[in-house]
C-alpha cells in the first residue's frame, strides 16, 4: 500500500482524498479551520468592543489610509488565485505547474507581508501608536497581528513543503500536505476581507 | 509483535514505550494515571479548604494561601482531572465502540496528552515558585491582571498549553468518530457515548478558541503591557467575563455529556434491555450541545446586562431541562422492567440519577434571573454546581472505570472494595454538598476564607468538613482497589458483564491492532444482536489480511516539552528581558519538530497475516 501512496501509476480524480490518510486530513483539517473561525470571532468581537477606546490616543481615521490597505488586498486576493490554479494543476498531476503556480503564491504572500510590516512600523515610529498606547492599540495589534502571524507560518509550511517535494514530485502521500495547506490559505484570506471591512473600511468611515 | 515483544522489555524500555506510544489504548492508560494524580491533588486541596471552614474563625490557612488553595482546586479539578479523565476513557472506548483499528491522528493524539501534561505541570509549578494563581478558576479581571506575583502567569500559561491539547483531542475524536466506523455502524447504530463523544468534541472544536483568546489578552495585559481589561487605557473587563463563559458555559456540557453516554452503556448493559428511546437519547445529547451556546451569560446576571439580556438568557438557560430531563426519564425506562444487575458501576449510575436531578433543579431556580441576584456568589452556587460536576461527571468517571476496567486491564475491579468506595463516597458527597444549599440561603458567601461564630452557620460548615474527609476515605479505598485489583485479581474473559456493544466482541484487553478483522455491524447493540442468533463472536466483515497501524514517535513528547520551556521564557522575561532566550529555544524547539514531522516521512508498518494467524492460534 505504501508502495502505491509514494508511487503512483495513474493519479486518481482527487489525490488528496485517495487515501484514509488524506481523508482525514481533509475533514481533520475543514474542523480546524471551523476552531479557527470562533478564534477569530473572538478577535473581532474583542476589536468592535474596544475600536473607539483610544484613550486620547491616535483613532482609526487619522491612522489608516486606503492605498496601501488597498495594494494589500490585492496583493492577498490574487495569491488565493494563484494557489486554486496549483491546486488544479496538483489535480491534472502535472506537478512543475504547481510548483511554479505555488512558488507565485508564496511570493505574493510575501509581498503582503512586507507591507504589513511597513505599516506597523510606520505606526510604531511614525504615529507613536503602539500595543501600549490604548485599549484600541492592543485590539488592533492583537488582530491584525494574529492574521499577519497566520500569514507568516503559512507561507513557512508552502516553503517547506515545495522544498521538500521538489525532487520527488506529486504522490498520494503528500497530495493532501498541499491540498490543506491551500485551504489555510484560502482561509487566510477570508479572514482578511473581514479585517479589510470592519477594521479599515469601518474606520475611516 | 506486541505482546510477545512487551514482555521481554526492562524498565527503561517501558517508559520509552509510553513517552512514544500513539497507541488510543497506552493513551488512555497515561491520561488516567496524569488525570488521577491530578484529581488527588485537587481532592487534597479541597481538603485543606474544608478543614480551613470546619470552625468559624479559623487560622488553619492564611487568607491567601486560602485563595491560591480555591483557584487551583478549580482549575485543577476541572482542567487537569476531569476533562484529561473524559479522554482516558473516550481513547480506551470510542475506537473499540465504532470497530476501528486506531484514532484518525493517532500522532496528534499522543501530542493532546502531552500538551495538557505539560500545561498541568506548568499550572502547579507556581506552588514551588512563589505562590499558585489566585484569582478564582474564572480569572475576573481586573482582580487577573492586577495580581501580584507570578501566579496567575501560571494559570495563563498553563491553561493556554493545556487548551491546545484538548482542542487537537476534540478535532482526533471527530474525525475518527465521522471517518473510521466499520461497515454498518450508521450514525444511528453508534453507542450513545460513541454519541456523547461526538458532540462532546464538537463542543470542544467551538468553545476552546474562546478560551484561547482570552487567554491570550489575558496573558498580553499582564506580560506586554496591552490594556484590554485596563480601565485607564480604555479597556474593559467585561470582554473577559464574556470570553470566559463562552467557552466555560459549554465547558460544563463538555464534562457532563460523556457522563450521560457512559450512564447509557451501563444501564442499558446491566438491565438487559437495550436503551430505551435511543433516538430521543441522541436528540437530545445534540439538543443540549447546541443550546450550550446559548447561555453563557447566565453565569454574568448580576454583571448588569439589563432586563433583556438577562431575560433571554434566563428562558434558554431553563429550556435545556426540557432535553435534561428526557434523558432523566430515558434512563429509568430503560430499568423499567429490566433484569437488573446490581454492582459497583450500577451503583454510581443508580446514585447518579437522583443527585443529578438534585443539581438540575437548582439550576433552573438558578436560571431565575432576578431570584439570581440572591443566590449570586453564595454557597448555593457552590452546591450546585458540585451537585452537578460530583454527582454527574465524577459520579460517571467512576461508573465508567468501575464498568471498562476490564476492558482496559482484563481483570474486573474488586467488588467489596468498589462498593466500600460508592458508599463512603455517595454519603460524603450528599453531606458535603446539600447542607451548602441552606448555608448558601442563609448568607454565607463563597470564597472567603473564614465565617464569623454566631451566624448560626457553625454545624452546616462542620457536618459540610465531616462530609469531605468521607468522600476523600472513598477515593483512597478506590486507589486500594486499583492496587490490589492489578495485583490480586484473575483475568477475565473478553466479555465479563454479557454487554451488547463491539468493545466486547474482542479480548481484554485489547490487542493493539484492536479487531484482527474489520467487524460488520447489523444494527444498534452488534453483539446482542449476534448473540440473539447464536453466535458467538461478531460477523467479520473483511477476510484475514495485513493490518496497517502507525509508527510510534517521540515527536510530541518533545514539541511539548519545547513550549512548557517557552512558558517559562514568557513568565519571567518580565522581570528579566534574557528569558526571552528561553521563549527562543522553547519555540525554536517546538517549530522544529513540526518542521521534522512535516518533512519525514511516516508512512506506518503493518502486521503481516501470517503473524495474526499465529497470534490467533495461541490464544
Amino acid at each position: 500500500m505504501s508502495d502505491q501512496t509514494l508511487n503512483p501509476e495513474t493519479m486518481p480524480e482527487q489525490p488528496e482524498r485517495a487515501t484514509l490518510e488524506g481523508k482525514n486530513k481533509f475533514l481533520g483539517f475543514w474542523f480546524f479551520l471551523g476552531g479557527e473561525t470562533v478564534l477569530f470571532a473572538s478577535l473581532f468581537g474583542t476589536y468592535l468592543a474596544l475600536r473607539n477606546s483610544t484613550n486620547d490616543g491616535p483613532g482609526a481615521e487619522e491612522l489608516f489610509g486606503l492605498e496601501l490597505v488597498f495594494v494589500m488586498t490585492m496583493l492577498l486576493l490574487t495569491s488565493s488565485l494563484t494557489s486554486v490554479y496549483a491546486m488544479y494543476h496538483m489535480k491534472n498531476n502535472s506537478f512543475g505547474k504547481m510548483q511554479l503556480w505555488l512558488g507565485i503564491t508564496v511570493l505574493l504572500g510575501l509581498g503582503f507581508l512586507g507591507c504589513e510590516l511597513y505599516e506597523f512600523y510606520h505606526y510604531i515610529h511614525g504615529e507613536g501608536f503602539t500595543l501600549r498606547s490604548s485599549a484600541f492599540g492592543s485590539a488592533f495589534y492583537t488582530l491584525v497581528g494574529f492574521h499577519g502571524g497566520h500569514v507568516t507560518f503559512g507561507l513557512l509550511w508552502i516553503i517547506a513543503l515545495m522544498v521538500r517535494n521538489a525532487k520527488r514530485g506529486l504522490n498520494l502521500y503528500n497530495a493532501p500536505k498541499f491540498y490543506i495547506a491551500s485551504l489555510y490559505w484560502h482561509f487566510i484570506d477570508v479572514v482578511w476581507v473581514f479585517i479589510f471591512t470592519v477594521v479599515y473600511l469601518m474606520g475611516v468611515i | 509483535m506486541s505482546t510477545a515483544v512487551a514482555q521481554k522489555k526492562g524498565f527503561g524500555a517501558f517508559i520509552w514505550d509510553y513517552l512514544t506510544t500513539v497507541d488510543h489504548k497506552k493513551i488512555a492508560h497515561l491520561y488516567l494515571v496524569a488525570g488521577g494524580l491530578f484529581f488527588l491533588v485537587g481532592g487534597l486541596e479541597a481538603l485543606l479548604i474544608r478543614i480551613q471552614l470546619i470552625k468559624p474563625d479559623n487560622d488553619f490557612v492564611s487568607a491567601g494561601f486560602y485563595n491560591e488553595l480555591l483557584t487551583m482546586h478549580g482549575t485543577t479539578m476541572i482542567f487537569l482531572a476531569a476533562m484529561p479523565l473524559i479522554f482516558a476513557i473516550m481513547n480506551a472506548v470510542v475506537p473499540l465502540q465504532i470497530g476501528a483499528r486506531d484514532v484518525a491522528f493517532p500522532f496528534l493524539n499522543s501530542l493532546g496528552f502531552w500538551l495538557f501534561l505539560f500545561g498541568g505541570l506548568i499550572l502547579n509549578c507556581g506552588w514551588f515558585l512563589g505562590g499558585a494563581p489566585d484569582a478564582g478558576w474564572t480569572a475576573y479581571a481586573p482582580l487577573s491582571t492586577v495580581s501580584p506575583g507570578h501566579g496567575v502567569d501560571f494559570y495563563v500559561l498553563g491553561l493556554q498549553i493545556s487548551g491546545a491539547g484538548t482542542l487537537i483531542g476534540g478535532i482526533n475524536f471527530l474525525v475518527t468518530i465521522i471517518n473510521m466506523r466499520a461497515p454498518g455502524m450508521t450514525y444511528m447504530r453508534m453507542p450513545l457515548f460513541t454519541w456523547t463523544a461526538l458532540v462532546t468534541s464538537t463542543l470542544i472544536l467551538f468553545a476552546f478558541p474562546a478560551l484561547t483568546v482570552g487567554l491570550f489578552l489575558l496573558m498580553f495585559d499582564r506580560l506586554f503591557g496591552s490594556g484590554f481589561f485596563n480601565a485607564s487605557m480604555g479597556g474593559n473587563s467585561v470582554i473577559w467575563e464574556h470570553l470566559f463563559w463562552i467557552f466555560g458555559h459549554p465547558e460544563v456540557y463538555i464534562l457532563i455529556l460523556p457522563a450521560f453516554g457512559v450512564f447509557s452503556d451501563v444501564l442499558s448493559t446491566f438491565s438487559k434491555k437495550r436503551l430505551f428511546g435511543y433516538t430521543a437519547m441522541v436528540f437530545a445529547t445534540t439538543l443540549i450541545g447546541f443550546l450550550g451556546f446559548m447561555v453563557w451569560a447566565h453565569h454574568m446576571f448580576a454583571t448588569g446586562l439589563g432586563p433583556a439580556a438577562n431575560s433571554i438568557f434566563a428562558i434558554a438557560t431553563m429550556a435545556i431541562a426540557v432535553p435534561t430531563g428526557i434523558k432523566i426519564f430515558n434512563w429509568l425506562f430503560t430499568l423499567w422492567g429490566g433484569t437488573i444487575t446490581i454492582n459497583s458501576a450500577m451503583l454510581w449510575a443508580l446514585g447518579f440519577i437522583p443527585s443529578f436531578t438534585i443539581g438540575g433543579t437548582t439550576g433552573v431556580m438558578l436560571a431565575a434571573a432576578a431570584a439570581d441576584y440572591q443566590y449570586h456568589d453564595t454557597y448555593f452556587v457552590v452546591a450546585h454546581f458540585h451537585y452537578v460536576i460530583v454527582g454527574g461527571v465524577v459520579f460517571g468517571l467512576f461508573a465508567a472505570m468501575h464498568y471498562w476496567w476490564p476492558k482496559m486491564f482484563g481483570k474486573v475491579l474488586n467488588e467489596t472494595l468498589g462498593q466500600i468506595t460508592f458508599w463512603t463516597f455517595f454519603t460524603g458527597f450528599h453531606l458535603t454538598f446539600f447542607i451548602q444549599h441552606f448555608l448558601g440561603l442563609m448568607g454565607m458567601p463563597r470564597r472567603y476564607w473564614t465565617f464569623l461564630p454566631g451566624q448560626h452557620l457553625e454545624t452546616g460548615n462542620l457536618v459540610s468538613s465531616i462530609g469531605a474527609f468521607l468522600m476523600a476515605i472513598g477515593a483512597i479505598v478506590f486507589v486500594i482497589n486499583v492496587i490490589y485489583t492489578s495485583v490480586k485479581a484473575p483475568k477475565v474473559s473478553g466479555d465479563p458483564w454479557d454487554g451488547r456493544t463491539l468493545e466486547w466482541s474482542i479480548p481484554s484487553p485489547p490487542p493493539h491492532y484492536n479487531f484482527k478483522q474489520t467487524p460488520l455491524v447489523r444494527g444498534l447493540d452488534p453483539l446482542w444482536i449476534e448473540k440473539m442468533e447464536g453466535r458467538k463472536g461478531i460477523t467479520p466483515a473483511e477476510p484475514l489480511d495485513d493490518i496497517h497501524m502507525p509508527n510510534p514517535s517521540i515527536l510530541p513528547f518533545i514539541m511539548s516539552l519545547g513550549l512548557f520551556i517557552a512558558g517559562f521564557g514568557f513568565i519571567y522575561q518580565v522581570d528579566n528581558l534574557s528569558y526571552l532566550w528561553l521563549v527562543i529555544l522553547g519555540m525554536g524547539i517546538t517549530l522544529g519538530c513540526m518542521l521534522t514531522r512535516s518533512v519525514k516521512d511516516d508512512l506506518g508498518h503493518h502486521i503481516h497475516k501470517e503473524d495474526l494467524e499465529k497470534e490467533g492460534a495461541e490464544q
